[in-house]
């Protein structure tokens, strides 16, 4: 009997527990918590100090001077120069420039075209369908990066080729999950109301399923983001991306090499640390905003 | 979760029936797999036709070859034939193991690669090894003991998420080979152990992310696990914990997290490039790389082609696996 009794307590007890959780969480979904909101901080003062770039730059940032090579911070270079003597606190700002809008353009010009495809492909729903799901896998089948390499070989070293090659590459990740979102937005009474009702396929769609699944788009956008910048950083690492003198971060890591074996890590570290700093910022945003929608479903 | 038992077959029912859908599937897959394979092929190859100007000018770059050089490019590409049958013959080669002449070096794509590919392979494994190991062992522990370690750990592990391949190179590189001098900072060493000590810093620069992200995900697996229905009656029956750990959450815990594990170490492949061309392994990664500096498209074709279809076969290794190691998987729908 007391055995029995015990473990009903023990079982309401653990229900407690898990309904307090569970309103723990409702209560915190619809905020993005501290570290959402710190990360949103980072990023807005990143968007601006690329976006002011130039004009707040303390010199130039491509200015050579072969004697000042390795010079210690300073008041006149805050961070010090790098091997060529040029300032390295000048050229992180300009890098934020190329290292912030490559990864943005892939994000909107992936999002854009994955969305469209995937909510076509719940429209027309049969042979359509099944060759957007086909096309989705082959494009997934080349990891990112490679497929950015293979541009680069055909198009020449740069910027343009890496993004829109990974353009491409990112269609899947957002196609797949608009499409499966959409999927069982279609199968709701709403839908199936508005089609009564003799509203266009078009306008149901665009209307209606989109604002609904928009959560997750914009939470996979800023997900993607990370990785986009992890990619086109390296490619500019490896030295196919962002062509010398222009400053990029993920040049100015690769650049920082030589220094790195002089022991002046200086340029390669800080250019690592604002790399790390912004995808780790977009993955925490990218999680909050994740678990919103989630929570919203 | 209500443990439902399936209905016994009678014997002779069960044995005639049972491999069918299951070969099917199988069949299936391969199927998939060899389109995907095509795909991939016409890509790679078509590429050639996107690059500006004409295929013979885009593969000499203005570079001065001899007569018979540029003969022998004919030949390779049977430029002068409809691109359909060009595309054909070069997939026939390709099948039986020629993969071109690489332009700069003036030698068989195959030689060349065949001789880069143990670096390359030695890297990936012993990255694929880290990742399993360290990973699962993390992710394994702050699931089963919550408490501020677990925590902090899988703090740790978001944040190193956020640490691309290249960085995570360049600090080891500072840290253990220029400031400790344990490592080599360069180069792949003589086959062997040495071939083993010189990867030790690349392998774990690739592996870094990949460690966290399976930490990560283990950690998420046993914590669901912890607080299913089944877990939880298992508890209030007072089963030994351990017994409830080996029978009821790894086993149930371990199969997405494998399937996810091997993609992930699926995706080492791309990263294993730029670990290359850091650490200046001499594998295929660091040739691709050198061989886009140089314009030798047909070593850029084979690489690209060879590094896809290894992505794809064990994609399509894990898929079976997953389908065929969980009885609850249906074999007969595809699920996307």
């Amino acid at each position: 009997m007391t055995v029995a009794v015990s473990v009903v307590a023990a079982a309401a007890a653990a229900d407690d527990r898990l309904l307090a959780r569970e309103a723990r969480k409702l209560r915190r979904s619809g905020s993005l918590g501290v570290s959402g909101w710190i990360a949103i901080g980072a990023l807005v003062v990143l968007g601006l100090v690329a976006l002011l770039a130039p004009l707040i730059v303390p010199t130039d940032p491509n200015a050579v001077s072969l004697s000042d090579a390795y010079l210690p911070a300073s008041g006149s270079h805050p961070l010090g120069t790098d091997a060529s003597g040029r300032d390295l606190l000048s050229r992180l700002i300009m890098g934020s420039q190329t290292a912030l809008v490559g990864p943005l353009l892939v994000v909107v010009a992936s999002t854009i075209l994955g969305t469209a495809l995937a909510l076509c492909a719940v429209w027309f729903g049969g042979w359509f369908d099944q060759a957007v799901v086909r096309v989705v896998d082959a494009i997934f089948a080349f990891p990112g990066l490679l497929l950015a390499i293979l541009a680069t070989a055909l198009f020449g070293s740069g910027l343009t080729a890496a993004v829109a090659a990974l353009s491409i590459a990112y269609i899947p990740y957002i196609a797949r999950i608009v499409r499966s979102a959409a999927l069982s937005e279609r199968s709701l009474p709403y839908v199936a109301a508005l089609r009564v009702q003799g509203v266009r396929g078009f306008v149901i769609a665009t209307r209606h399923i989109l604002p609904n699944v928009s959560g997750l788009i914009v939470a996979n956008g800023t997900l993607s983001f990370g990785f986009v910048l992890m990619d086109l950083a390296g490619l500019s690492f490896i030295g196919l991306g962002v062509q010398p003198p222009t400053a990029d971060w993920g040049a100015m890591v690769g650049e920082g090499m030589s220094g790195v074996l002089q022991q002046q890590p200086l340029e390669a570290l800080s250019a690592s640390l604002l790399i790390v700093i912004t995808v780790a910022s977009v993955n925490i945003l990218g999680d909050r905003l994740t678990e919103r929608s989630e929570a919203h479903s | 979760m209500t443990e439902t038992k399936s209905i016994p077959l009678p014997d002779k029912l069960a044995s005639s029936w049972a491999g069918w859908p299951t070969l099917r599937f199988i069949l299936g897959r391969i199927l998939g797999l060899l389109a995907t394979l095509f795909v991939a092929s016409i890509v790679v190859f078509g590429a050639l036709y996107l690059a500006p100007g004409n295929p013979l000018t885009f593969l000499t770059q203005g570079r001065s070859m001899s007569q018979e050089a540029i003969a022998a490019l004919e030949t390779q590409y049977h430029l002068n034939d409809p691109i359909w049958m060009q595309y054909l013959r070069w997939l026939g080669e390709l099948l039986h193991g020629n993969f071109g002449t690489s332009i700069v070096y003036n030698q068989p794509v195959s030689t060349l690669l065949a001789a880069r590919a143990p670096a390359t392979v030695l890297v990936i494994v012993m990255a694929a090894a880290i990742v399993l190991a360290v990973g699962l062992a993390i992710g394994a522990y702050s699931g089963l003991r919550p408490g501020w370690l677990s925590r902090w750990t899988m703090a740790g592990a978001t944040a190193i998420m956020a640490i691309p391949t290249f960085v995570a190179a360049v600090v080891l590189i500072i840290v253990f080979a220029v400031n400790l001098g344990w490592f080599p900072v360069f180069g792949s060493g003589a086959p062997g152990l040495d071939a083993v000590y010189h990867s030790i810093l690349p392998a774990v620069a690739l592996a870094l992310a990949s460690v966290a992200f399976v930490a990560r995900l283990t950690q998420a697996a046993i914590r669901q696990e912890l607080s299913a229905e089944h877990v939880q009656t298992a508890v209030s029956r007072g089963l030994p914990r351990r017994y409830i750990v080996q029978r009821h959450i790894v086993r149930n815990a371990a199969i997405p997290v494998l399937t996810v594990a091997g993609l992930t170490i699926a995706g080492l492949i791309a990263g294993s490039v730029i670990v290359e061309q850091v650490f200046q392994l001499g594998g295929i990664g660091q040739f691709l790389v050198s061989s886009v500096q140089q314009k030798d498209f047909p070593v850029v074709q084979a690489i690209c082609l060879t590094y896809v279809a290894a992505f794809i076969v064990l994609n399509t290794l894990i898929d079976l696996a997953y389908a065929l190691l969980d009885p609850r998987v249906s074999l007969g729908r595809k699920s996307s």
